[in-house]
């Protein structure tokens, strides 16, 4: 079954292409400490808003281009002709734990630390853009599916209870729904940012946050699948399970929520994008991920310094392409994932 | 005389209208008002009247989808519109029913052989995986469809196929008798001749029962053996059916049979 999904997913063009899209960004993420050159809070004050450097292929390896800074004012910085540093590869550097658990030292790519590589550029501190990205990454992109999870899952069962048992639960749960939907969600993070931020450190700050959105989140969800159960339950086939006498619960997970996942796994992997956007605005506004953590919202907060737009610093906003990269792959991966689980959609052969 | 094997004693349901800001009681709906009926077995009993008349709602009261307001149904004699739960079981594989609408009456995420195997899996749970495929290859042989079907899923059926996958899966737990709630009303004519035909040959072959739903009497006249006709809840006429369509005494009946299309 799940077999069959993948295949069926795989055999769409635009399946394909999110899907091997999102493996990608979420491997560079899961393996961002031995990705990146260096970590993400390594700073070089001699070296800030360096522009992203050249690589060049020099006597049979990969070499990198040196830079002179001219005039430390507007951060502008010229090459050295003929002057290049090789990469090291696999060499030994800062020391990381991967998947937070395994210590290494060893990464993909370096060079000697008196010549730092910046494959897109630096920031005000000189810390290297590309590294942050990675590591941002973890954060940026766990945020949606932890979101996501515990709202579909709260949604799903409460919302198809309440649609299956009618009466008392029903009345119940809505009322609930209604009570979370008029809570005001800013107001309510600003709020709690404020009285959690001393006890726990920022990361943790902010799955809580995302816990508790998703505690609040799940209310819409809830009543679509609701609707969706209670215009199921008087379907013929529903009546049919009935009479031949169905338990209740085995009649509530073979036909009644199978019947929402179309819905579901569109609206699932649509709000994803929901939960990224929703923590880059609260690290834009300076509530999310703190420094020296990094977020993808949180280092286009930063770049918003009239500097970088005079002096044309475009590699500060590589982010925002992350962002834009993630959620338009989240999207297709949405829209081929409803063709491939609903039947209907299935396509010919096999 | 032997006890018929289904007996409606004064049934009625109704449904309280509210209104107001309250939701005060203003009134009753009367789906149905006092019917008696009783089918033979082996008989087909063909239910007619327009919409809202409250055919759907008597077959629905005899598979206990709808409780009674009051009045009672009994098969074989015993009572069984106060059973619940697992007393209720056995009569659940007795009593079956065939929609009217083939296109939602089979669940558009499970394949045929699944839909199939699922009053199997309740009503024959030791029956063993293989013996249960080879039930449901069977039991699309039986109502004139390929064995191979089991694999594909409900979409890719016409409406007539779908109708005959409703009935094989009335069929898989062997009851005896069959509510048909309007078969073929959603069919085309062609296709609809095929069904009753199918369903006449089961009955057959089975030696079933059947209470046989339509608003269009011309079909009903073909299957029944006795005919009742309902109007807005209350049982107006019944009777063996040559006497219903040749003869009818109540003007309801009269203006029914006057309202079939004819060629002529």
């Amino acid at each position: 079954m799940a077999a069959d999904l993948l295949r069926s997913l795989l055999r769409r063009p635009a399946g394909l292409i999110s899907a091997c899209l999102l493996l990608f960004l979420y491997s560079a993420a899961l393996f961002a400490p031995f990705l990146s050159p260096t970590i993400p809070s390594a700073q070089n004050l001699q070296r800030t808003y360096h522009p992203p450097t050249s690589l060049i292929w020099k006597n049979g390896r990969l070499c990198v281009q040196r830079y002179q800074l001219v005039d430390p004012s507007t951060a502008s910085y010229q090459p050295l002709t003929g002057q290049f540093t090789s990469l090291s590869w696999f060499a030994p550097g800062t020391p990381y734990k991967l998947f937070g658990l395994i210590p290494a030292n060893r990464h993909l790519f370096s060079v000697p630390s008196s010549d730092p590589i910046y494959l897109l550029g630096s920031d005000a501190t000189g810390r290297d853009v590309f590294t942050r990205l990675l590591y941002g990454a973890g954060i940026s992109l766990t945020i949606g599916l932890i979101g996501v999870a515990l709202t579909s899952f709260l949604g799903l069962t409460i919302g198809g209870l309440a649609g299956y048992l009618g009466g008392w639960p029903d009345s119940l749960a809505m009322r609930l729904t209604e009570f979370l939907m008029a809570v005001p969600g800013l107001y309510l993070l600003l709020a709690l940012r404020a009285a959690l931020s001393s006890r726990f450190p920022s990361d943790a700050t902010f799955l809580l946050i995302v816990v508790i959105l998703s505690a609040l989140g799940w209310a819409g969800t809830a009543r679509v699948v609701r609707g969706l159960v209670l215009s199921l339950r008087e379907r013929p086939f529903i009546l049919a399970a009935n009479i031949l006498g169905q338990r209740p619960w085995t009649i509530l997970f073979r036909h009644l929520l199978p019947n929402t996942f179309s819905y579901l796994i569109v609206a699932a992997t649509l709000s994803v994008p929901g939960y990224i956007l929703g923590e880059a605005a609260l690290s834009f506004l300076g509530l999310g991920i703190q420094e020296p953590a990094s977020s993808w919202g949180l280092m286009l907060g930063q770049a918003q310094d009239i500097k970088i737009f005079m002096l044309n610093f475009w590699w500060l906003l590589t982010p925002g392409v992350a962002i834009i990269l993630t959620v338009i792959a989240f999207n297709l991966l949405g829209d081929a994932l409803r063709d491939a689980v609903d039947p209907r959609f299935r396509l010919p052969g096999k | 005389m032997s006890t018929p094997l289904l007996q409606v004693f004064n049934l009625s349901v109704h449904y309280p209208l509210r209104s107001g800001l309250l939701q005060r009681p203003s009134g009753v709906v009367k789906a149905l008002d006092d019917v008696s009926l009783k089918i033979e077995k082996g008989s087909t009993l063909g239910l007619v009247g327009e919409s809202g008349s409250g055919k759907t709602t008597l077959g629905r009261v005899i598979v206990r989808l709808v409780d009674p307001t009051h009045g009672s149904v009994s098969y074989q004699g015993e009572p069984i519109t106060s059973l619940r739960g697992s007393e209720l079981r056995p009569y659940r594989k007795k009593i079956q029913m065939v929609f009217q609408d083939p296109y939602n009456s089979l669940n558009p995420r499970l394949r045929i052989g699944t839909i199939l195997a699922e009053p199997l899996e309740i009503h024959f749970p030791k029956m063993s995986v293989p013996d249960r495929s080879e039930r449901v290859a069977e039991l699309l042989k039986l109502v004139g469809l390929d064995p191979s079907f089991a694999r594909r899923f409900p979409h890719e059926f016409s409406g007539g196929q779908r109708q005959r996958i409703g009935i094989a899966r009335a069929l898989a737990v062997e009851p005896e008798f069959i509510i048909c709630d309007e078969p073929v009303s959603a069919l085309d004519v062609s296709v609809q001749a095929q069904i009753v035909n199918l369903l006449m040959d089961l009955q057959e072959k089975l030696d079933l029962t059947y209470l046989f739903i339509a608003h269009d009497l011309a079909v009903v006249e073909h299957v029944s053996d006795q005919i009742a006709v309902l109007e807005h809840g209350k049982l107006v006429e019944e009777g063996p059916s040559e006497l219903i369509t040749t003869q009818p005494s109540h003007p309801y009946t009269q203006r029914l049979l006057a309202s079939i299309p004819s060629l002529a």
